[in-house]
């Protein structure tokens, strides 16, 4: 075996695990730093969705019925465009710039980087749904008959998702422009067969059996459960349950393209 | 020019064991290295060593190999073949993480952060956890200074010059005091004085850390400044040895001098293979 000849290399932890809870927060804490030298980012990211629900609900003035339901849905596809969008866009230049392939020479575990991108995205999406729902709720109208808890909850999940969907499509983008279209080419498909337009069950027989396996789905049937019951119903928790799994999926697919190595 | 009337500097630097050790392996030992990037065969059968505690200039034309070595010895580099040990430990392997320093010809920053949050986060992941929160001050205190960018260290990367953010990227390599520094052409595009001060910093790293330091250039009056050369020429390497027995072997003046030299030779050696063939 060789000796180091360097002082403080026995200070170096050289075994580097999946998951480092200190290094994946370090990665969590910068990404949070990047965005807050971009203040007009994070402004967009709070407000639009405000401003969304607002032109719906004088939209929809005449029928709260429809505003209610639309406005549920929206609550949870929001972040997780938001999101989809931030990190794709996030992830790209981090591959671009060369700042992926010195973190990867580094003691740095895929997971941790993952982790901590889902992380910062997460605290994120925690403000914008919860000022997005506290809106609806409570200005707007929107008529909840569950708790606005389970619809944050939904909300965050969602965020979640979107994150996992950015990091795994960047993997196949070269460019920006590749990334920004990989948006009409995931969510645009959720967004029409996840039950926002028409219930999913008036739906042609195949669109209705691909909405059944698409995430987007579920995530507004789950705000839909909320709006409906007072309870958390098993249909919530099975809703809940298939996004949480379907994000964590993805996010270990987004893991597996993260290269060590590459030509 | 430094060092060359002084003699080759190698011979007090060339074996920085401590007695009682055992012998050390060079820093990195290659045999039949040979990469290949798509259909192209970017480096062909490379057999060389980087003895330790040296500066090893890597220098040769752009597009001869330099980069794709580099990542190669770094553990970054796809389709490696052949026999490539870095500290005794095969390139790539997870324990070379945290005792190898690299800088990619491009700056390898995070634009929308100040020059310290880049060094703090970097720090972090090499050196995690709130035990080490002080050490990893000191240690970015340190690596700012040793790139002289003291006056920006709350300046946003993105807002620097091109010059300063490769030298911000070159304070992250620091960071942690690896045994092994590769730096992709860390001095192009860098005024002389700063290109001075550099090469000054380069020396004292190997003087005062006992650390091996290759460094890509092709810039050739750079390669005076090292104590060992490889030259690369169309993923070969034509020389390997010291300034001065390179200058000696080709009766030339400087190093571009000899690297010439050496390149004429290959061409006509395998102009005269062509023709016999």
């Amino acid at each position: 075996m060789t000796t180091t000849t360097t002082p403080g290399a026995d200070l170096a932890p050289a075994p580097t695990s999946a998951l480092s809870l200190p290094r994946t927060t370090a990665t969590a804490a910068r990404v949070l730093r990047q965005l807050r030298h971009d203040p007009r980012t994070i402004a967009m990211l709070i407000l639009i969705p405000c401003v969304m629900l607002l032109l719906l609900r004088y939209v929809f003035d005449g029928s709260p019925r429809t505003f209610d339901s639309i406005g549920a849905s929206l609550l949870g596809i929001f972040p997780l465009i938001t999101m989809f969008l931030v990190t794709s866009i996030a992830t790209l230049r981090e591959r671009t710039s060369g700042t992926l392939e010195r973190l990867l020479a580094m003691p740095l575990g895929k997971g941790d980087l993952i982790a901590g991108y889902a992380l910062a995205f997460g605290a994120l999406a925690i403000i914008q749904s919860a000022l997005a729902t506290g809106l609806a709720v409570w200005f707007l109208g929107l008529d909840v008959i569950g708790s606005p808890w389970l619809l944050l909850l939904v909300a965050l999940l969602d965020a979640l998702l979107g994150t996992a969907l950015g990091l795994f499509v960047s993997a196949f983008a070269a460019s920006e422009f590749q990334a920004v279209q990989f948006m009409p080419a995931v969510i645009f498909p959720q967004l029409l067969l996840c039950g926002l337009f028409t219930q999913r069950d008036n739906m042609h027989p195949v669109l209705e059996a691909i909405s059944d396996v698409l995430p987007m789905s579920y995530a507004v049937d789950g705000m839909n459960e909320v709006l409906r019951h007072t309870d958390m119903t098993a249909t919530f928790v099975r809703d809940a349950l298939i996004v949480a799994g379907c994000a964590l999926l993805v996010l270990c697919l987004g893991a597996a393209t993260l290269r060590r190595r590459t030509a | 020019m430094m060092n060359k009337a002084s003699g080759p500097p190698a011979d007090h630097l060339d074996r920085p064991d401590h007695p009682g050790r055992a012998p050390q392996t060079p820093a990195v030992h290659a045999d039949g290295l040979t990469v290949v990037r798509g259909p192209r065969t970017v480096l062909h059968d490379l057999a060389f060593d980087v003895p330790r505690g040296q500066i090893t200039g890597l220098l040769g034309p752009s597009g001869c190999g330099k980069s794709t070595l580099m990542r190669s010895i770094v553990g970054t580099q796809a389709k490696v073949s052949g026999t490539l040990d870095v500290l005794g430990r095969p390139a790539g392997h997870p324990a070379l993480r945290t005792r190898i320093g690299y800088v990619t010809q491009a700056p390898s920053v995070y634009d929308d952060l100040t020059v310290r949050q880049n060094l703090d986060y970097f720090a972090a992941i090499l050196a995690p956890g709130r035990a080490a929160a002080d050490r990893r001050h000191s240690d970015v205190t340190q690596a700012i200074t040793d790139v002289d960018l003291t006056t920006h260290a709350d300046s946003l990367a993105g807002n620097l010059s091109g010059g300063q953010r490769s030298r911000v990227s070159l304070a992250v390599a620091l960071l942690g005091t690896p045994e092994l520094l590769v730096l992709d052409e860390p001095t192009v595009g860098l005024d002389p004085v700063l290109r001075r001060d550099l090469w000054e910093l380069f020396h004292d790293i190997t003087a005062r850390r006992g650390a091996t330091l290759l460094i890509s250039s092709h810039v050739m009056d750079e390669a005076e400044r090292c104590h060992r050369l490889l030259l690369m020429r169309q993923g070969e390497i034509l020389a390997d040895d010291t300034p001065d027995a390179l200058r000696t072997r080709t009766n030339s003046d400087t190093v571009e001098a000899a690297f010439l030299h050496l390149v004429d030779q290959a061409v006509e050696a395998s102009r005269t293979k062509e023709h016999t063939r």
